[in-house]
């Protein structure tokens, strides 16, 4: 009796314990502001910034609709790509010794340093420059974990292969793409998240004044007219999309490898 | 000496195992098995038994000596190892077919085949489920299907029901001997139980530790089929008490 009660109350505790955290912290912030009588254009109210969300979230829509093109194709490249490189990787260690530094190199140079660069190369592609600098940053988690799972087969497993004189690409299709499937949705799904932050830190670097601006542009906009309702409506928005993406991976992820994965099964039976 | 008279399927010659470490695993071991045998190979933990079951199936290369026989069992070799080691992203009936669809058979094609062979082990009804919803009995059962499912000619068992309680592991030594009576695979049966390895198996090898040789090699004669009662009748004890003797001289 007690095990599905148990189970049912750590759903809903799931879901009631962050929107009560969340309720506190905004009810704080609303104390504070009406406590010190903080003007709005330090510190707007909560209610302000939700009706500011409502009057120009349109535009913001708009705006943050540009952004997300940018990084659903930044996400999209990096997983596609950052899954062949991992492959590639797995079937030579000479070309994973060889790159693998450098992939690293890549990956921790921040792209504030390196974007700049990339959008003088592009020459005005202001799309170009974004994409390959979320690129960057989106494509290593994917690289590592999957090369890492691509790595971590079932030693017996892999000597039945060997005896039943599998080839590489049987190996490679009936093993280790499915042993290393998990580490790959698990690199995916930090992956989405960077390409958001990577395309919005580009979006700060490049700043021009084109017509077609992603939300980085709106919140700078917003910062220099002291709009800072607005700007952190911005804010808002950008950080629900970036938790969308998470669960959306997350689900998609979990529907893939339900039904075999340790860290798909329910806690207890 | 008695079982000379063909040409035996599989010669081992003066092999020797040292692994990188400077562990001497095997030194100099010796062994013929004889088409249809069934042959245990008995030795206390470390004594390399496992190593030359995995020279014997081609996964490990010895530092000296000869195996006569393999390449003509090429593709023809079913093995079982100590866990059960499957593809827990698969089903049962798809991990069975793994060995087949190595070798390019269309799933439709050898779908009866797999079918019988699942039967054959007790896992009808269980052709869909994951392995992680199996006992450690099925899965084993599971294992050993995919080894008999391609009709091996040699069958290699590396300890294959040392984790299982001892109620499970009695069925599988009755239904592993069923099996073999019916189909008369060479088996060569690794474990370290004296018990077992006389209820199974038509010859017994001992073995010594450190580095590994052959110390003993016992002809069982007890008739098949050997059935549950066999292991409280006194020749089966006579023939234990025996092979123990020898496992004890080996280790001293």
């Amino acid at each position: 009796m007690s095990a599905p009660r148990s189970a049912h109350s750590g759903r809903w505790l799931r879901i009631l314990a962050p929107l009560i955290v969340g309720m506190i912290f905004l009810a704080c912030w609303d104390g504070v502001v009406r406590w010190f009588e903080i003007e709005p254009y330090v510190l707007p109210a909560p209610m302000l910034v939700a009706k500011t969300l409502w009057t120009d979230g349109g535009s913001l829509l708009g705006s943050l609709w540009i952004t997300l093109r940018v990084t659903g194709v930044a996400f999209a490249s990096a997983v596609l790509l950052g899954g062949l490189i991992a492959v590639l990787f797995s079937q030579s260690r000479l070309l994973e010794n060889s790159l693998f530094p450098y992939a690293v190199a890549l990956q921790v140079t921040p792209v504030v340093a390196i974007a700049p660069l990339i959008i003088i190369w592009t020459r005005g592609h202001y799309f170009l420059a974004l994409l390959i600098c979320a690129w960057i940053v989106a494509f290593f988690p994917v690289v590592a974990n999957t090369t890492l799972g691509l790595r971590s087969v079932d030693r017996n497993l892999a000597a039945l292969f060997r005896l039943y004189g599998a080839s590489r690409w049987q190996r490679l299709r009936y093993l280790q793409a499915p042993t290393a499937l998990p580490n790959f949705l698990a690199g995916m799904r930090i992956s989405g998240g960077l390409a958001l932050v990577g395309v919005v830190v580009s979006e700060f670097v490049a700043e021009t004044g084109g017509a077609e601006t992603g939300l980085a542009a709106r919140i700078l906009e917003s910062s220099y007219r002291l709009e800072i309702a607005k700007e952190i409506a911005a804010l808002v928005l950008l950080s629900l999309s970036g938790i969308t993406i998470f669960f959306i991976l997350s689900l998609v992820s979990r529907l893939l490898i339900a039904h075999w994965h340790e860290s798909a099964l329910p806690d207890e039976e | 000496m008695g079982e000379q008279e063909a040409a035996p399927l599989l010669s081992l010659s003066g092999i020797g195992k040292t692994f990188r470490n400077g562990t001497r695993a095997l030194d100099g071991v010796d062994l013929d098995v004889a088409e249809g045998a069934f042959v245990s190979l008995l030795g206390p933990s470390g004594c390399g038994k496992s190593t030359l079951l995995r020279i014997i199936a081609g996964l490990t290369d010895p530092n000296s000596g000869i195996v006569r026989g393999r390449e003509a069992l090429s593709g023809q070799i079913g093995f079982v190892f100590q866990e059960p080691t499957l593809m827990p992203w698969a089903t049962v009936r798809d991990n069975v077919y793994l060995p087949l669809r190595i070798h390019d058979a269309g799933r439709a094609e050898v779908a009866e085949r797999i079918t019988a062979t699942l039967e054959a082990l007790g896992l009808q009804g269980f052709e869909h489920a994951y392995p992680r919803e199996l006992s450690g009995g099925m899965r084993m059962r599971v294992s050993i299907a995919r080894a008999l499912v391609t009709s091996p000619r040699l069958l290699l068992l590396d300890e294959p029901f040392a984790a299982l309680d001892e109620i499970t592991r009695f069925r599988l030594n009755e239904d592993l001997l069923w099996l073999w009576q019916q189909h008369r695979w060479t088996v060569i049966f690794v474990t370290h139980s004296v018990f077992e390895s006389v209820f199974l198996a038509n010859r017994v090898v001992v073995m010594s530790p450190r580095p590994g040789r052959v110390a003993a090699d016992f002809p069982i004669g007890l008739p098949y089929p050997r059935i549950a009662s066999l292991r409280t009748a006194p020749e089966y004890t006579a023939l234990c008490r025996a092979v123990s003797g020898s496992l004890a001289e080996a280790m001293a």
